[in-house]
C-alpha cells in the first residue's frame, strides 16, 4: 500500500462544514492542499449517482424511495456552496443517473426513463417521463443499473449478473461454475440502447461488450469517445476455495480493475479474473483455476487494477479548468468501501484519482479524498458513517460525490 | 454463553454442593466448546457476509445483532442455513445478496454455529440441538 502514501501536496485536513447532528465526532475529510469540500445538502436518503445541468442544478438519484420520491433536484441560487433548494419527483427507486443535451436520464433496476429538461435545466415532466428501455433483467443481486451516454445518440446500460462466479448455486462451496455461462446472454454485460427511441427492449438493444461481473461506476470518456468502467470483482475466494487461498489472498484479490472497452469486448468474467500482484489474467476456481493458472486469452486486460473488494460506484473522467492541470482528462473513482475483506480489516471509504494522459494512465493511482467512514480502522461495512458513491462535475468544473448512508452530497473545489 | 439451569445456593450439604458445583462446571465447559465450535463454524462460513460483528452489510447482508430472526422460531432458523435465504423482507429491509444453503454442514456444526450466534451478537436465545436441526433436516428432504 506504499502507492496510496504516494503524496505530490501536503495533505490539508478540510472539516466538513456540518455534521451528523446525532454524533459528537466531526466526519474529517481529508484532501490535497488548495481542495475545499462544502456539504453541499444533507440526509437525502440513499444518494447514489449524480448528475449537473450545464446551468448547475444538481440531480441525485436515490436506491430507495424517500417521502416516496426516488429524484432529487438541488439548486444553489446564492452559490454559496450549499443547496437552498430542494425539490423531489419520481416514483422510482434506481441508481443511475445522468444529463444528456436536453434530456436527463435515470434508471429503475429494470428500467431507463427520460425526462425533458427546460432551457434553465429544470425538469418540464416530473410526473410523466419518457419510457426509454424496459423490461431488464432484476433479480436483487446486482440489480442496479448504471448509465451513460456517447455524443452519438447513444445511452449505454449495465446489466449486471445476478450471480458471483456464475456457479451452479451460487456462492455456495462445492459448486461448480456453468460452461458456458447462460447468464452472459441477457446480463454480465453492458447494452447499448438509442438514447431517443421509446420502450425498447433486449431485442432492440444491442450487447455493446460482456464478460463483466457488476459494474456500477462507468462514464464516456470524451477524450478518446470511449467508454470506461469498473468492475466490482467476484467474492469469496477463500471462503470457497480454502484449498487455494488464505483470507490474506481472498481480501486482496480479485483485483477491482478499470477497462477501457471498444464494441464487442470481453472481461473475462466468470471464467478469469485479474490479479495485480502477478499481474495477469487468472483462471477462476469455478472453472478449474488454483490461482496459479492463467486464463481469458481473448479478454481484454484492464487498465487500472486496484485492491479487490472496495467497491468502486461512482467514476468520473475530469474535463474541468478548475482543478490544477494534472488533474484534466484524469479519472476519480469513488470506492464505497468493502466488506469481502472480512476477517482482515476493511479497505476503500475513499475518492481515489488516477492521472490519464490521451486515455492512458499516467502515473500510479492516489488517494484523493479520505475518510469518509468517520474511523481509522473499519472491521465491518456498517461501522462506516458515510460511503461514497456517485460522482459528478459542476460547471464550474467543481467536484460533487454523493454518499449514500447519510445521504450527504459533498462539493469540492480548488483555489490557488 | 448459555448456563444450563442449576440452582447451588439452596443446598445445604457440603459434599452435595460440590457434586452439583462439579456437575455445573462440566456443563459450563461443555456449553464453552460447543460455542467455540459455533464461532469456528461462523468463522468460516457466515462471518465473510454477516461480519466479525454480525453487522451484516448496509442494503446486501441482513445484520444478525439483536435479531428476531435469529432469536425466533428455531425451525425457520435452521431452514436458513440448510436451505439459504433470498427475496425475502427482514426487518422492513429487502437484502441483494443471496443466502447460499449451507447443507453440507453436518447437523452438530449448525447447531453449534446457531447455539452460537443466538447467544452472542446482543442475542439471548437458548441453544439448538443436533437433534433439532436433524429433525428440520428430514422434514426439508
Amino acid at each position: 500500500m506504499k502507492k496510496i502514501s504516494f503524496i505530490l501536496f501536503a495533505v490539508s485536513m478540510a472539516l466538513v462544514t456540518a455534521f451528523d447532528k446525532n454524533r459528537v465526532q466531526q466526519a474529517v475529510i481529508k484532501l490535497p492542499a488548495g481542495f475545499s469540500m462544502h456539504l453541499f445538502a444533507e440526509d437525502l436518503g440513499t444518494a447514489r449517482h449524480i448528475a449537473v445541468t450545464p446551468q448547475g442544478n444538481v440531480y441525485v438519484k436515490l436506491g430507495k424511495l424517500t417521502d416516496g420520491n426516488g429524484i432529487v433536484m438541488l439548486q444553489d441560487g446564492n452559490k454559496d456552496g450549499k443547496a437552498e433548494k430542494k425539490t423531489s419527483f419520481g416514483n422510482f427507486a434506481g441508481t443511475g443517473i445522468a444529463v444528456k443535451g436536453n434530456y436527463l436520464f435515470t434508471s429503475s433496476d429494470s428500467e431507463v426513463f427520460r425526462y425533458t429538461l427546460d432551457a434553465k435545466g429544470v425538469v418540464t415532466n416530473q410526473d410523466n417521463p419518457e419510457r426509454i428501455v424496459t423490461g431488464l433483467v432484476n433479480k436483487r443481486q446486482h440489480a442496479s443499473k448504471s448509465i451513460t451516454l456517447d455524443n452519438k445518440g447513444n445511452i449505454y446500460v449495465n446489466i449486471g449478473a445476478p450471480s458471483n462466479a456464475c456457479q451452479e448455486v451460487d456462492r455456495t462451496k462445492g459448486s461448480k461454475g456453468i460452461m458456458p455461462c447462460p447468464i452472459l446472454d441477457s446480463a454480465g454485460g453492458i447494452w447499448q440502447f438509442n438514447s431517443a427511441k421509446l420502450n425498447q427492449s433486449y431485442s432492440e438493444g444491442k450487447r455493446y461488450v460482456t464478460g463483466i461481473r457488476n459494474i456500477v461506476g462507468l462514464d464516456w470518456n470524451t477524450e478518446t469517445d470511449q467508454l470506461y468502467v469498473m468492475q466490482h470483482g467476484r467474492d469469496m475466494l477463500f471462503q470457497l476455495y480454502p484449498e487455494y487461498f488464505d483470507a490474506k489472498q481472498s481480501a486482496e484479490l480479485p483485483s477491482e480493475v478499470m477497462f477501457a472497452f471498444k464494441q464487442g469486448d470481453d472481461g473475462g468474467w466468470p471464467y478469469i479474473y485479474y490479479d495485480h500482484i502477478q499481474k495477469k489474467k487468472i483462471l477462476a476456481p469455478e472453472f478449474g483455476g488454483d490461482g496459479k493458472k492463467t486464463g481469458g486469452e481473448k479478454a481484454v486486460d484492464p487498465v487500472v487494477a486496484f485492491p479487490g473488494h472496495m467497491g468502486p460506484n461512482g467514476l468520473l473522467f475530469y474535463k474541468g479548468n478548475m482543478f490544477p492541470e494534472r488533474y484534466r482528462n484524469g479519472a476519480f473513482v469513488a470506492f464505497h468501501g468493502s466488506w469481502n475483506r472480512a476477517p482482515e480489516k476493511q479497505k476503500g471509504y475513499f475518492v481515489a484519482f488516477v492521472p490519464f494522459k490521451n486515455g492512458k494512465p499516467a502515473g500510479e493511482w492516489e488517494i484523493f479524498a479520505d475518510g469518509f467512514a468517520g474511523i481509522e480502522s473499519i472491521d465491518a461495512p456498517g461501522q462506516a458513517r458515510h460511503r461514497p458513491c456517485g460522482l459528478a462535475e459542476g460547471p464550474d468544473g467543481a467536484l460533487y460525490v454523493t454518499d449514500d448512508v447519510k445521504g450527504y452530497v459533498y462539493k469540492i473545489t480548488y483555489a490557488k | 454463553m448459555l448456563r444450563p439451569g442449576c440452582n447451588c445456593v439452596m443446598v445445604k450439604s457440603r459434599s452435595f454442593v460440590f457434586i452439583i458445583l462439579a456437575l455445573c462446571t462440566s456443563s459450563i465447559a461443555l456449553a464453552q466448546s460447543i460455542a467455540d465450535k459455533g464461532k469456528e463454524v461462523y468463522d468460516q462460513n457466515c462471518l465473510a457476509c454477516h461480519q466479525v460483528d454480525g453487522s451484516g452489510v448496509p442494503m446486501l447482508t441482513p445484520s444478525l445483532v439483536n435479531a428476531e430472526y435469529v432469536q425466533g422460531d428455531k425451525v425457520r432458523l435452521i431452514n436458513v442455513v440448510l436451505k439459504g435465504l433470498k427475496g425475502v423482507e427482514i426487518g422492513g429491509e429487502m437484502y441483494d445478496n443471496p443466502m447460499p444453503p449451507l447443507v453440507h454442514l453436518s447437523d452438530e456444526d449448525i447447531a453449534s454455529v446457531l447455539t452460537y450466534v443466538r447467544s452472542n451478537f446482543n442475542n439471548m436465545a437458548g441453544p439448538i440441538k443436533k437433534e433439532e436441526v436433524a429433525s428440520a433436516r428430514k422434514a426439508a428432504n
